[in-house]
């Protein structure tokens, strides 16, 4: 469970988030939706323990992350963020491997190299595995970093714009294989989406997220309505259903 | 990395023997001083440069580039004038020398604090700042020298000037020490250097303790510049030329790798450098001119390509 308690954040006198408090369960996928600037990154970064909160907590399964020692919360958290960018120069296949580095030290063993060849796998890397980074597409490359993040197998896992760069295939992929972690493996998946539309077909529950404030909270159903989000958008949207899925369509 | 080796090697045996004449029993103590001195400097800057650059998650900035080598020659320049030489050389030179380092390191955490604790996100700003503070450290430096008592500037410009033929021999055994401590610490965080090589964020969420290893990495990079620069003095771009070469030469970014590769490039450059100029053109204080011009037109090429991307 992530207990968010109070969370204030300002960058240079400009309040990023406002006494955000957000409780999620374990297991389930959650999505974090939102326009530009909603803060959505920055709650990510912070529950992730990159970025520092001016004021409240956060807690997982009762853990204080900024309190709790780096290697023991690597073990239980990971994170992707939304601007990969390497100044070494490395193989998929060492990226990959360093998703274990919480576990082994930099050590592989047998039982790390099957987590590596499943996430790589996982992804559709497998022909890719001996690239360098540098070489592959952004969405390649986007692919081999949530790789890494899955090798770290941890209970919570939290996705900046994972869907960044990729093509419809892998987007929906992505978006199902996350939704597998939820489900089967029961593990506790926060993504940040700008897709309304995956968020409406693969949510277990919709964080509605504007000008650093909670602005709503619930199952698809709940939240992908006309009003709520030409509230949060500006902007005019319809609301279809289709084959069973509430879709939002908004192209004017 | 085994041809790296025996290249190394060759540089060294080369070094030691080419040309070899008169009293054997004078001649290779001689040379062997020499040549460790030069050992100790080219493995301090190489892996100098690449543990900072690991921090640091680039490959243009290199300690001599943000002006820790210049800050150096300031602390070095600032206690001559105001203790005075003779107070100075009063000291035990192994003392003074850990005295200084010290200082180095807490003029560079200070220095560090303020570059890389994210708030500057541009990395042609850090080396704008770097560049700016290099040359107001070495500005500052050259004022004092210009005002100091002309002994004590001459004192002050041995302690300085930068040469790859002389060396002392005491100073040399207490670098070969300092430069053994710093190995082993580096060693020690071989795996967690790996990890930081993806950056803070990434680091952090696989547990590294990135404050903790930039800390260190920082105390480690001072004591090694200090060595560089008391032995031969300033060198701005040899630490870029080396680490570059090596991350082209090795396939991996692993450190268990890249810092003896950046080592043996380093030897090879400048031992295998020292003896051509030496000994097989005879002249005698070029070759930190060369380092420096190729190394520069390497640090031109290097920005200008990060630009164009």
């Amino acid at each position: 469970m992530i207990e968010i308690r109070n969370l204030s954040k300002t960058y240079d006198s400009v309040q990023v988030l406002q006494a955000v408090n957000l409780t999620i369960e374990r297991g389930g996928l959650t999505s974090i939706i939102g326009p530009n600037g909603a803060g959505k990154s920055t709650l990510l970064s912070i529950m992730a323990r990159l970025l520092k909160p001016d004021a409240g907590s956060v807690r997982l399964d009762g853990m204080d992350v900024f309190a709790t020692s780096g290697d023991v919360l690597a073990k239980r958290l990971s994170i992707l963020r939304q601007d990969n960018s390497l100044a070494a120069r490395l193989t998929v296949r060492d990226l990959v491997a360093f998703g274990r580095f919480p576990y082994g030290k930099g050590r592989l063993a047998l039982a790390d190299c099957e987590h590596i060849d499943r996430a790589l796998a996982y992804l559709d890397l497998g022909p890719l595995e001996h690239r360098f980074l540098d070489e592959l597409s952004g969405g390649q490359r986007q692919r081999a970093f949530v790789a890494m993040v899955l090798c770290q197998d941890t209970d919570f896992m939290l996705f900046d714009e994972p869907l960044n760069n990729l093509d419809v295939l892998h987007a929906v992929n992505m978006m199902g294989l996350l939704r597998r972690m939820a489900r089967d493996l029961n593990k506790t998946v926060v993504v940040v989406l700008h897709d309304i539309n995956f968020a409406s077909c693969y949510s277990d529950q919709i964080v509605v997220m504007k000008e650093g404030r909670l602005d709503a909270l619930g199952s698809p159903e709940a939240i992908i309505q006309k009003p709520v989000l030409e509230r949060v958008y500006g902007t005019r949207f319809e609301i279809d259903m289709l084959r069973g899925q509430r879709i939002a369509t908004y192209y004017g | 990395m085994i041809f790296l080796l025996i290249a190394a090697l060759a540089a060294i045996a080369a070094f030691m023997l080419v040309g070899i004449r008169g009293n054997l029993s004078f001649v290779l103590p001689f040379r062997a001083w020499k040549l460790f001195s030069l050992l100790i400097v080219a493995s301090s800057i190489a892996m100098s440069t690449v543990i900072f650059q690991t921090v640091t998650a680039n490959r243009i900035l290199t300690p001599s580039i943000m002006g820790f080598d210049a800050l150096y020659a300031l602390l070095q320049t600032l206690l001559i004038f105001f203790i005075g030489s003779v107070t100075v050389s009063a000291f035990e030179p192994s003392v003074l020398f850990f005295g200084e380092v010290c200082l180095m390191m807490g003029a560079s955490l200070l220095l560090c604090r303020l570059l890389f604790t994210g708030r500057i996100r541009s990395l042609h700003l850090m080396l704008l700042i770097g560049i700016v503070a290099g040359s107001s450290f070495r500005s500052v430096s050259g004022f004092f020298q210009r005002v100091i008592d002309p002994t004590e500037f001459v004192v002050l410009q041995d302690r300085l000037f930068a040469s790859f033929n002389s060396a002392d021999r005491e100073l040399s055994m207490i670098s070969a020490i300092v430069f053994v401590v710093c190995c082993l610490l580096v060693w020690r965080l071989r795996h967690d250097l790996d990890v930081m090589s993806l950056g803070r964020d990434n680091a952090i969420a696989l547990g590294v303790d990135h404050d903790r290893v930039v800390r260190l990495v920082l105390i480690v990079v001072s004591a090694l510049v200090s060595i560089s620069t008391a032995l031969v003095g300033p060198v701005t771009f040899f630490g870029l030329l080396v680490a570059s070469i090596a991350y082209a030469l090795v396939p991996t970014a692993r450190h268990v790798w890249t810092v003896p590769a950046a080592v043996l490039v380093g030897i090879i450059s400048l031992v295998g450098g020292q003896t051509i100029l030496e000994r097989l053109f005879a002249f005698d204080t070029a070759l930190s001119i060369i380092i420096e011009f190729l190394g520069g037109i390497l640090f031109i090429l290097m920005a200008l390509r990060k630009t164009s991307r």
